[in-house]
């Protein structure tokens, strides 16, 4: 065979792989992105829509940890905290500029974004249990800097004080952009971002960074000897997680309106890492899983049911013991695994059901 | 052509290396040697893991040891692991890419490039089967492709061999010669399979606890008194 019609057949085999798997993947993505934005807020009520936009919002920070650890091996327990450094940003920027909320959103990322490599500075040279103790560390931090300054502190100014240095005594909510002011219109702006920020996960995961942290998980001196440059490629991931972990926290900041310190506690960390790692860190629809995980099942206890909210923890304690031990893919990868092992032994059992009917008849 | 002058490499306390000094003219040439002689301390030293105390490298005229660790693989040093490096997620295509993308080579020419590395080994497995998905035989031939794939000018194959059936040893040795003349890359060979060494390689250097103890032609290499010792010991040993 020459090498050309080698190269031809290889190239077709490419093409066949890029097939119906993809195109069949990319219709159940926006047809739920459609359902969520459109149908969704006509079926539920408002407490149930402020759930979904929670739901979203942490689908975000789960994704986020999902790129550090699920991608480049680096585990973060710092994402809930990168999330109230964007709240924090994201409100006093609102509150003391009248920048457009798209801007505002922006720059919440952004500087969330360069306190996110910040921190993760120490991967440069520490990885597994110490680098997940530093995050928390950090995690810590921010829950004492947060209430020291009072956030969120409504007014003007940096901090939120008058000249006297009191606290500015009212606190109007985070505004909203323009185009979304009212709760559905809201919601559906944060569906949007929130689909846009996956967007620009998935397409550093599908291209050179994602191939490089790929490799960087797998053997730092394979990476090295393959010529990724591996300082460059973690601060990438932490700069891409800190981005995306900013922005969630500035669409909370004006979903919730008013946030305060006391909602976000250094065991929020702990617990979204718990929630990712039950959902799939492999996978986008693990993040997804994971904001439900974080946000609605708290709601349907709490609002719906009537449950204490607290036994959540040993439910996820014990999912998380769960999936260690034997799906360490996940929620996203097991469930598909049992249901088909479900669907095979209804299959054996209508079987041999039949056949016994056969032989009595 | 690589030139090795007086490279001696410490480790707490013991010479893994102790001045090495040999000349890789071109072609396929074989590193040999017993367990613990130093032959994948040489690999690491030119890759850039491992800190010689002393002496020098030249590849192709540049000084190797003043190259950045990444940048190497820019330049053209590629290399395979004992232990296999492919990227269990990915697909094989992207295995190969991921190489590509960082040797500084044309992106438009990626795909082709990667597709014609792939079809160089002759990988049967479709280009986007993932890499976790292939047997033993064909993830070994993945390595080799990431290791040819772009314009190489070294290629380094650490025990690529180790485990494999005869059928699929004789596949990768005509692989493995094909290599210098498809790619215009110096390769050099460890292995432990010595009818695999002999086949691949024109020459061939044998270490011993650090030190290079014989150099030639591989057939007068493989005869030589000193290294049946070093193999087999002698009757004094026993």
């Amino acid at each position: 065979m020459s090498a050309t019609t080698a190269r031809s057949a290889a190239t077709a085999r490419v093409l066949r792989g890029l097939d119906r798997g993809m195109a069949l993947r990319g219709v159940i993505i926006v047809a739920l992105f459609l359902f969520a934005l459109l149908a969704l807020p006509a079926l539920v009520g408002a407490d149930w829509l402020t759930t979904f936009a929670s739901v979203s919002i942490y689908s975000i920070v789960a994704l986020s940890f999902g790129i550090l650890y699920g991608r480049v091996g680096m585990i973060s327990l710092g994402q809930v905290a990168l999330l109230t450094v964007g709240c924090w940003v994201g409100a006093r920027i609102a509150y003391g500029t009248s920048l457009p909320f798209p801007i505002v959103l922006l720059a919440a990322g952004g500087i969330t974004m360069v306190i996110g490599v910040l921190v993760g500075l120490p991967s440069l040279r520490l990885s597994g249990l110490y680098l997940a103790l530093i995050t928390l560390m950090f995690a810590g931090a921010v829950t004492v800097v947060l209430s020291v300054t009072d956030f969120p502190n409504g007014g003007g100014g940096f901090m939120g004080r008058f000249g006297t240095g009191a606290l500015t005594t009212t606190t109007p909510p985070v505004r909203r952009p323009a185009m979304a002011v009212g709760d559905t219109a809201f919601y559906r702006y944060i569906v949007v971002v929130t689909a846009i920020m996956f967007l620009l996960a998935l397409l550093h995961v599908a291209s050179k960074p994602g191939r490089a942290w790929a490799s960087i998980r797998e053997s730092e001196p394979a990476a090295m000897a393959a010529g990724v440059n591996i300082t460059l490629y973690k601060m990438w991931a932490f700069a891409l997680a800190s981005f995306l972990a900013g922005v969630a926290g500035c669409l909370l900041a004006a979903q919730v309106g008013v946030p305060r310190a006391i909602t976000f506690q250094t065991q929020d960390s702990l617990t979204l890492a718990a929630t990712a790692l039950i959902g799939g860190i492999f996978s986008i629809w693990g993040a997804i899983v994971a904001g439900i995980f974080n946000q609605l099942l708290p709601f349907l206890f709490q609002a719906q049911w009537g449950v204490n909210p607290n036994f959540l923890l040993i439910i996820f304690g014990a999912g998380l013991l769960q999936v260690l031990l034997t799906a360490p893919g996940g929620l996203v990868e097991q469930f598909p695994k049992d249901m088909a092992n479900l669907g095979r032994l209804v299959f054996r059992g209508v079987r041999a059901l039949l056949s016994s009917r056969e032989k009595a008849s | 052509m690589i030139e090795v002058t007086d490279l001696t490499v410490h480790f707490a306390g013991i010479t893994p290396i102790d001045g090495m000094s040999v000349s890789f003219p071109g072609g396929t040439c074989g590193l040999i040697g017993p367990n613990g002689a130093g032959k994948t301390t040489f690999f690491n030293v030119l890759s850039g893991f491992v800190k010689p105390a002393a002496g020098s490298i030249s590849a192709f005229g540049e000084d190797l040891l003043k190259m950045a660790d990444f940048r190497r693989a820019r330049w053209g040093l590629r290399r395979t692991f004992q232990t296999e490096m492919a990227i269990e997620k990915l697909s094989v295509f992207d295995n190969v890419a991921m190489i590509h993308e960082h040797s500084g080579a044309k992106r438009s020419s990626r795909q082709a490039d990667v597709l014609a590395a792939i079809d160089f080994v002759g990988l049967g497995a479709s280009p986007r089967s993932k890499a976790g998905a292939l047997n033993a035989g064909d993830r070994r031939l993945l390595e080799v492709a990431r290791a040819v794939v772009g314009s190489p000018r070294i290629v380094l194959l650490d025990e690529p061999a180790a485990g494999l059936p005869d059928e699929e040893t004789e596949h990768l040795s005509q692989v493995i010669q094909k290599i210098p003349e498809a790619f215009g890359a110096l390769t050099i060979l460890v292995d432990h399979d010595m009818s695999l060494v002999s086949d691949c390689c024109t020459t061939a250097a044998v270490l011993d606890f650090g030190k290079l103890i014989a150099y030639g032609p591989t057939g007068d290499v493989l005869r030589d008194e000193h290294v049946i010792k070093a193999y087999l010991g002698t009757e004094e040993d026993v």
